[in-house]
């Protein structure tokens, strides 16, 4: 398995030294899969590595760093929108850890701009984005709808000069989920960076990584997501996250999250059975860069429909979605 | 993946996995000549899987994918195999390759200095470029020219030539069957055949040369030249770009130096021996 190399790798860059051509190739394929390239480019930045794949994790570089200077325009250019209209714009994830200069946003792939701000002012931050150039991407009203109903932040938006999409969060999980996240005490307690932005702190940084790699979603790029963790974990209190999980009802994900970054990145951990189905999942990336274990992956994917939504909704959802011609990948 | 294939074209090496034998034994045939990087460290994977488990095997229908790829790519016929290798690698180019400005253009050398022509697909540019490296010229590439931003050299990208519809007979009669692959009827595009350029593409194919003369070639017209604004080249050549904007500071710099440095015409011709005769011309007063 590629993924496990990758893992390897990226938890002790001197292993790349036993590599030949052919176990290069499986280990930037798998980083390109998985969207750690940049993430494994700085890793490596100490240790001898032959010219050719120095050349790729180069490029890898470049790339990531441009892709955070355009992160920090969209935040910028978002925050500017936003003016005037007394909500603090909170960074998530990628976004986040590049302009706090954290070491999870170092080579960090960044896709979407992600926003946190506080439910009852969404229709005014809505305003303010449509007036500033933003555009909603679904046309579907079945989509608009349950997005508006039922999601955690407003259908994806995208700029109409600028091509980016910005999620607009009000909370961390969706509504049909089985937990419910304070989001007042994170956007309560969340930091101020420079330029009039802000990141949640050090603890609900991790509350919140770690509730949607485990709580929410198929683990699709989960093992970004452990890097993440496994990169913020050392900024905060281990007492005053376990307090702060245990209020937002994450306690149980947050303890996965640290043993599987433990186990995976960091000096090991004991890890249940439940930790070692997680973990065959988040390793199924063979060296092609192509998924693997295929009915694992699937399971994971049932299971992410399962957690976002009690049976009955789940039945009517998928009926309606399936009629509308959407396969699952 | 089980049939694989590891390729070096210019400065880019590509892994090529297949789950089928018969894009592989095609690439191995014409790609011959090229240099052996068997076992090597490649830029890129490409991957033509098949797009469901039963398309492996029931009317194989490939999905052409790899560390780039596009989620809605059309899915191709197994007959198709070949080219769906090839846009593999170009897609892999186009939305990765980082280290060159990427100019969706053929070019052609002649004592030292290039010839860059670029244009839609259907001007004529491929065919040019095939066909000018027949006559005297060195062929450089049809589809990508890689222009170093640093030196302002156009390095070669010279892969095999992808010859559509009327064009194929042309060529196939300039060079003979040897040469070419196997034909491929009722692609998206039409008839397709692919051209193995000449040895000395292939030897010297990490040879660059300054940018001399920027054509748009533009088949099927009364014969023609014009001029044209360095403003309009540069919007042209920053829409010919996949990496325009991926490249950053450094494209800008590049490019602006290659209008400024580069004499450019649009060229209109209604024939082969038309447009010979106008680049001949050209190339004479200009480069």
């Amino acid at each position: 398995m590629s993924a496990a190399l990758l893992v390897q790798v990226l938890r002790d860059p001197a292993q790349s030294g036993r590599l030949d051509a052919e176990g290069w190739n499986r280990l930037l394929a798998a980083a390109r899969a998985e969207r750690l390239i940049g993430t494994l480019a700085y890793r490596l930045d100490d240790v001898a590595v032959p010219d050719a794949a120095r050349l790729v994790l180069t490029d890898a570089k470049r790339d990531t760093a441009r892709e955070g200077q355009q992160a920090l325009w969209e935040a910028d250019r978002a925050a500017d929108a936003m003016r005037g209209l007394d909500v603090k714009p909170i960074l998530l994830k990628g976004t986040a850890y590049v302009a706090a200069d954290l070491r999870a946003g170092q080579g960090r792939f960044i896709g979407d701009l992600d926003i946190l701000v506080p439910r009852n002012a969404m229709p005014a931050v809505e305003r303010a984005l449509i007036a500033a150039g933003w555009e909603w991407v679904k046309e579907d009203p079945y989509d608009e709808a349950y997005y508006r109903q039922w999601m955690h932040e407003l259908p994806p938006m995208i700029h109409v000069e600028r091509d980016r999409m910005i999620d607009v969060h009000h909370t961390v999980l969706p509504l049909t989920a089985r937990q419910t996240p304070e989001a007042a005490a994170m956007i309560a307690d969340a930091i101020p960076i420079a330029n009039g932005l802000y990141i949640l702190s050090a603890e609900d940084r991790i509350v919140h990584s770690a509730a949607h790699m485990l709580a929410d979603g198929d683990m699709q790029g989960g093992l970004r997501n452990l890097w993440d963790i496994h990169c913020l974990l050392p900024d905060a209190d281990p007492a005053a996250l376990d307090a702060r999980a245990a209020r937002h009802g994450l306690a149980r994900h947050v303890g996965q999250a640290r043993r599987l970054a433990g186990a995976l990145y960091g000096d090991g951990a004991r890890l249940t059975l439940w930790d070692r189905l997680v973990r065959a999942r988040l390793l199924a990336r063979n060296g092609w860069g192509q998924e693997s274990r295929k009915l694992l992956v699937f399971a994971f994917y049932i299971r992410s429909h399962w957690l976002r939504m009690p049976p009955a909704m789940l039945m009517r959802h998928l009926w309606n979605k399936w009629r509308k011609g959407h396969r699952p990948q | 993946m089980r049939h694989h294939i590891t390729l070096r074209i210019g400065p880019a090496t590509f892994r090529i996995g297949s789950a089928w034998r018969q894009p592989i034994e095609q690439l191995a045939r014409l790609y011959a000549a090229y240099p052996d990087v068997q076992g090597a460290i490649a830029d890129f994977t490409v991957r033509l899987q098949p797009t469901s488990l039963l398309r492996r095997f029931v009317r194989p229908s490939i999905f052409i994918t790899g560390d780039h790829g596009l989620a809605d790519a059309a899915p191709m016929s197994l007959a198709h195999g070949l080219l769906a290798a090839e846009m593999g690698m170009n897609l892999q180019m186009a939305l990765g390759w980082r280290r060159h400005l990427l100019l969706h253009a053929s070019s052609v050398e002649k004592d030292g200095r290039v010839l860059v022509m670029t244009g839609e697909s259907g001007s004529g540019k491929s065919t040019l470029s095939a066909l000018l490296g027949e006559r005297g010229w060195r062929f450089m590439g049809d589809e990508f020219a890689l222009l170093d931003c640093d030196t302002g050299a156009i390095l070669p990208f010279p892969r095999l030539v992808s010859l559509k519809n009327r064009a194929i007979d042309v060529v196939t009669g300039a060079v003979g069957e040897a040469r070419m692959g196997p034909l491929l009827t009722a692609t998206a595009k039409g008839d397709i055949r692919h051209m193995v350029p000449r040895a000395d593409a292939v030897a010297r194919m990490d040879e660059g040369g300054m940018p001399a003369l920027l054509l748009f070639p533009r088949f099927g017209h009364a014969a023609d030249v014009r001029t044209l604004g360095q403003g309009e080249i540069f919007m042209r050549l920053t829409q010919a770009s996949t990496n325009y904007v991926a490249m950053g500071e450094p494209a800008f710099t590049g490019l602006t130096r290659f209008v400024r440095q580069v004499p450019a015409r649009a060229i209109d011709f209604a024939s082969g021996e038309e447009a010979f005769a106008m680049v001949d011309r050209l190339w004479e007063e200009l480069a």
